[in-house]
């Protein structure tokens, strides 16, 4: 069938229905060492855990249904598509490449990225973007609490509502958010949005293929810069 | 870790059949939960006017036969019995209350694991996959269930420390989580007069719902105080006569997916558990928010 399949549409077909998990990475994997198929599509991921994680190709990989904690993460070079819903940790420490999801993600989508980008086309749950390190998150709809918690670089874009405490502990990531923001977390402010940011925000909607949204019609968040060094008056903060 | 699951049938074929997808579901959540695992079914009501019961004992040799005619004794008429593994099931002439309270009396040595009109609790140690098999899970049709697999962090693998927790006459609870408040709060409740078995914290939860519910609480205003009075992790799903009902904390560390189609509803820790579910791919699917109670009953679907 996959054979046939690859012949047929010069797309690897695998289903993870018959075909164990650890197969499928190992496989993925060892196509990026010796050269292989460059689209893959993977069917029957039901939920699975680590599913196309840890990448480092420039291949494609199409991922049809719902899938488990850890997607792609540590990918580098590869671009992933989800056609479904992310469970925990989307794209986790990604390093490069792409990770589109026609779906939802569940919580801490992005987290740690250091480069690459993110899509989540539907909405992202808690902590999105923690931490991330160089990461570009585009979520088309909404995120939850405590995203770009601790965010140390990279931009993460919100086209429609931000949770509670966005930006918490903050240091020197962009966050533009189109809709309402739930609150503010310790240190992150609202800060002015100039024509650069319109820019800004105008190549990441264009390089996540949205083309229905204003760039104009975002707000830009960031560190208010008073939690780096230790102040008696924000004890309360840390 | 811990795992959770739920299901609600909203067609006769998923009556018929909600045992079998039941353990499909709990089996998916063996990885989160290989120390034990326990389900609550609502089938079967005992006729008004009498009651069930689901007693455990750690005896092998226990012999239900006598209990079931010591409990005729009791109660007059003659009390069916079904016995499944350690567990067996009572149907009593009596109210649930009276009857639990007898057997606490008589039989100290057994543990009332569920009372109630329609609710069977099942619970064990061991991996969740023996558990479908040793209890035959496959045999069971309902309404609805729930169920949970255990990797326990807060107290010992014991029988009594498994989940679902009994929370009040057919109602209980399972919890994916850590509580950190539940020493003070168990005492708390014990001086309002709320017994507990173990030094488990879910117990403890389910016996501040107890009391709440005691006390003249909804379902609905029981869950909402839990944001208030515990402090802890928690995805809780909690059964009730009508349905279920599911609460995250409002950190919402601990995970939790919720799936709807014509024929069913379905609550999971991850989506592999609703996964193996008829017609899941077709499913709406969502995350519950955070501190917002989402519950399904039998008359309002």
């Amino acid at each position: 069938m996959a054979t046939e399949a690859r012949e047929a549409t010069g797309v690897e077909v695998v289903d993870l229905a018959v075909t164990p998990l650890r197969d499928l990475n190992q496989r993925l994997h060892d196509a990026a060492r010796e050269g292989g198929p460059a689209h893959w599509r993977i069917v029957n991921p039901n939920g699975a855990h680590a599913v196309a994680a840890g990448l480092d190709a420039q291949i494609e990989v199409d991922v049809d249904g719902h899938v488990g904690y850890y997607c792609a993460g540590m990918n580098k070079l590869a671009t992933v598509r989800v056609h479904g819903n992310a469970s925990t940790g989307l794209a986790e420490n990604i390093m490069s490449g792409r990770v589109l999801v026609h779906g939802n993600a569940s919580q801490s989508a992005g987290a740690t990225g250091r480069g690459g980008l993110v899509v989540v086309y539907g909405d992202a749950s808690a902590r999105c973007g923690i931490s991330m390190k160089g990461v570009d998150i585009v979520v088309r709809g909404n995120v939850g609490h405590l995203s770009a918690f601790m965010a140390q670089t990279g931009r993460l874009l919100v086209c429609g509502h931000a949770g509670d405490a966005l930006g918490d502990s903050i240091y020197e990531a962009r966050l533009y958010v189109r809709g309402e923001v739930g609150s503010l977390g310790a240190d992150c402010v609202e800060k002015e949005f100039r024509e650069e940011h319109v820019d800004e925000v105008r190549t990441l909607l264009a390089d996540a293929g949205i083309d229905d949204v204003h760039p104009e019609d975002f707000r830009r968040y960031g560190s208010a810069r008073k939690l780096y060094n230790f102040s008696i008056d924000n004890a309360s903060a840390y | 870790m811990c795992g959770i699951v739920g299901l609600f049938a909203k067609s006769s074929e998923i009556e018929e059949s909600l045992g079998r997808h039941l353990g499909a579901m709990l089996e998916q959540m063996s990885d989160r939960g290989p120390d034990s695992a326990g389900v609550a079914v609502y089938r079967d009501p005992a006729p008004s006017g009498s009651s069930k019961l689901t007693l455990f004992s750690a005896d092998p040799l226990q012999d239900w036969d006598a209990l079931a005619s010591e409990l005729g004794q009791a109660f007059g008429g003659s009390p069916a019995l079904e016995t499944r593994s350690s567990h067996a099931v009572f149907v009593v002439d009596a109210e649930a209350d009276e009857a639990e309270a007898w057997v606490r009396q008589a039989h100290p040595e057994l543990r009332v694991m569920s009372a109630g009109q329609t609710i069977e609790i099942y619970k064990e140690t061991g991996r969740p996959e023996e558990f479908v098999r040793r209890f035959a899970l496959d045999d069971f049709h309902g309404t609805h269930a729930l169920g949970h697999t255990r990797m326990a962090t807060e107290s010992r693998v014991t029988t009594e420390g498994s989940h679902p927790f009994s929370t009040g006459l057919d109602l209980c609870l399972v919890h994916n989580g850590s509580l950190s408040n539940h020493n003070r709060l168990r005492e708390k409740l014990r001086r309002e007069g709320v017994e507990f078995q173990t030094e488990n914290d879910t117990e403890v939860a389910a016996g501040y719902l107890a009391w709440r519910l005691r006390e003249g609480a909804s379902l609905e205003q029981a869950l909402v105080g839990c944001l208030d009075d515990l402090d802890g992790f928690y995805t809780f799903l909690v059964g009730t006569v009508d349905g279920f009902a599911v609460l995250r904390d409002p950190i919402a560390c601990k995970p939790a997916v919720l799936a709807e189609t014509d024929d069913w509803v379905a609550m999971g820790s991850e989506w592999r558990a609703i996964s193996v579910l008829p017609g899941a791919s077709e499913a709406r699917a969502w995350e519950p928010a955070p501190g917002v109670v989402y519950a399904w009953e039998r008359q309002k679907v």
